[in-house]
């Protein structure tokens, strides 16, 4: 099979990820649950993982690296923990369900939403956004790159903003973490939500928040803690504020092993790869006749490739795909449902190829080819 | 039966700050080890740093350290 659904997940993990999740089954116990050398062991990996992310992400404290399951978690976690009723929140067209749905649930309890819109490549303009403030506009929510088209959002710009505005800035760096370099202090970021199986490379089951100071976040859940057990409340001190419960202590393990792994490869070796099989892929589409290719290819960008062929269903494309060509890839309409509207693909969805480190060159051109050949009929 | 002696536990608010304070012993080869917490001292769980009472005071004044939640004398 030749995998390109990186932005679904990474299939594909470091050698040393699948060890570290091994080890971790056969010797972690339960972090903060007694003090024995099981637990110990649990809560120094744990730990080490806390410092490991919020290094990776600029931050400085360490226990404001909250674990969650995955981003949807922790954007959950994060906007019902910040915001309400009486709030008025700013977003984009680009958005993932794991934003879009929390926000309208928030709208649904009396919140105002407000969209910067996305032209028909996908694109925002940045000047419409002093445009959507009000008085009681408290946050700018907003993915860092869109999972439908790749094109990314100028976090720097958006950061400087919210600083400008007094606005919370909370990012969900689901389809950039591990590829983009992302720093919560210069780009003023609030709260950083990640996932750790897509660009982390480590299991699914992990992700998190990385929280500025200053930002206090009313818990979710509330539950064991294995500290302050007579307290009637969760804990108020970070992390244990906002994770009640088991974490994925063996999850954690392995996505320690991929923060190492990155670091020593490289973020900045892993984007320019995936971008260069990107762009080998793109080169071999863009001109098929009845192809159409979905995005802004002239700025930053995640390593995918959105298209569709003629008006075929995407489904049949991407079945097509896998059954005559082996190749994976993801059909429908990938949860943005925002951003199928502004390219004008509601109906059709689209065929996504998301690339990933340990693809390959030959892999990228066997796509292209299959593409003409399905194009061609 | 083990032989009791003075020490002075050291509490925390979370998990994470008993671990980063056993990560700033190890690297600056301060006494002290984890443990659990005495039910004198809360009947909460929890993990403490346990040191011989005479290196309270360089433990307690020590740079970097994880905000205390107590420090506490016992017979341990």
């Amino acid at each position: 099979m030749i995998y390109l659904d990186n932005a679904a997940t990474s299939l594909q993990k470091p050698e040393s990820v699948v060890r570290a999740v091994s080890e971790a089954l056969c010797s972690l116990g339960n972090v903060g649950r007694g003090v024995n050398a099981g637990s110990l062991s649990a809560a120094r990996v744990v730990y080490g993982t806390r410092e490991k992310l919020s290094a990776f992400f600029g931050g400085d404290d360490p226990s404001r690296v909250c674990f969650t399951c995955n981003s949807t978690e922790a954007l959950n976690i994060a906007i019902f923990g910040l915001l309400g009723p009486e709030d008025h929140i700013i977003s984009t067209d680009l958005e993932h369900n794991s934003v879009l749905r929390p926000l309208y649930r928030l709208e649904d309890r009396g919140a105002a939403l407000s969209f910067l819109a996305a032209d028909r490549k996908g694109c925002v303009d940045y000047d419409d956004l002093p445009g959507l403030l009000r008085p009681n506009t408290r946050a700018v929510v907003c993915t860092h790159a869109s999972n439908l088209t790749g094109n990314a959002l100028d976090i720097r710009r958006i950061g400087a903003f919210c600083a400008e505005h007094g606005l919370l800035f909370i990012l969900d760096a689901s389809q950039t973490a591990g590829s983009f370099p992302i720093s919560m202090t210069e780009d003023n970021v609030s709260v950083l939500c990640f996932t750790g199986h897509k660009g982390l490379m480590g299991p699914q089951g992990t992700g998190g928040m990385v929280i500025a100071p200053g930002v206090e976040i009313r818990p979710f859940k509330t539950g064991g803690t294995g500290v302050q057990s007579h307290l009637r409340s969760q804990p108020e001190a970070y992390p244990t504020r906002l994770e009640a419960g088991t974490l994925n202590g063996h999850g954690i393990a392995g996505l320690s092993a991929a923060v190492d792994f990155l670091n020593e490869t490289g973020i900045e070796t892993i984007h320019r790869h995936e971008l260069d099989l990107m762009a080998r892929f793109y080169d071999g589409v863009r001109a098929v006749p009845g192809v159409t290719v979905y995005g802004d290819f002239d700025r930053e960008r995640a390593p995918i490739v959105t298209l569709n062929v003629g008006d075929m269903d995407s489904g049949e494309v991407s079945d097509i795909l896998m059954e005559d060509f082996g190749i994976a890839v993801r059909s429908g309409a990938h949860c943005a449902p925002r951003m199928h509207a502004a390219l004008g693909t509601t109906a059709q969805g689209a065929v996504r190829f998301s690339f990933g480190y340990f693809n390959t060159m030959a892999e990228a051109e066997a796509a292209a080819e299959a593409v003409r050949s399905i194009a061609e009929g | 039966m083990r032989e009791k002696k003075p020490m002075a536990v050291f509490t925390f608010y979370t998990t994470a700050a008993a671990m980063a304070m056993e990560k700033l012993c190890r690297e600056r080869g301060l006494p002290g080890r984890l443990g659990p917490t005495p039910r004198s001292v809360t009947s909460d769980c929890g993990i403490a740093w346990l040191a011989p009472l005479s290196d309270r005071e360089i433990l307690e004044n020590a740079p970097g350290a994880p905000e205390f939640a107590g420090v506490y004398e016992r017979e341990l």
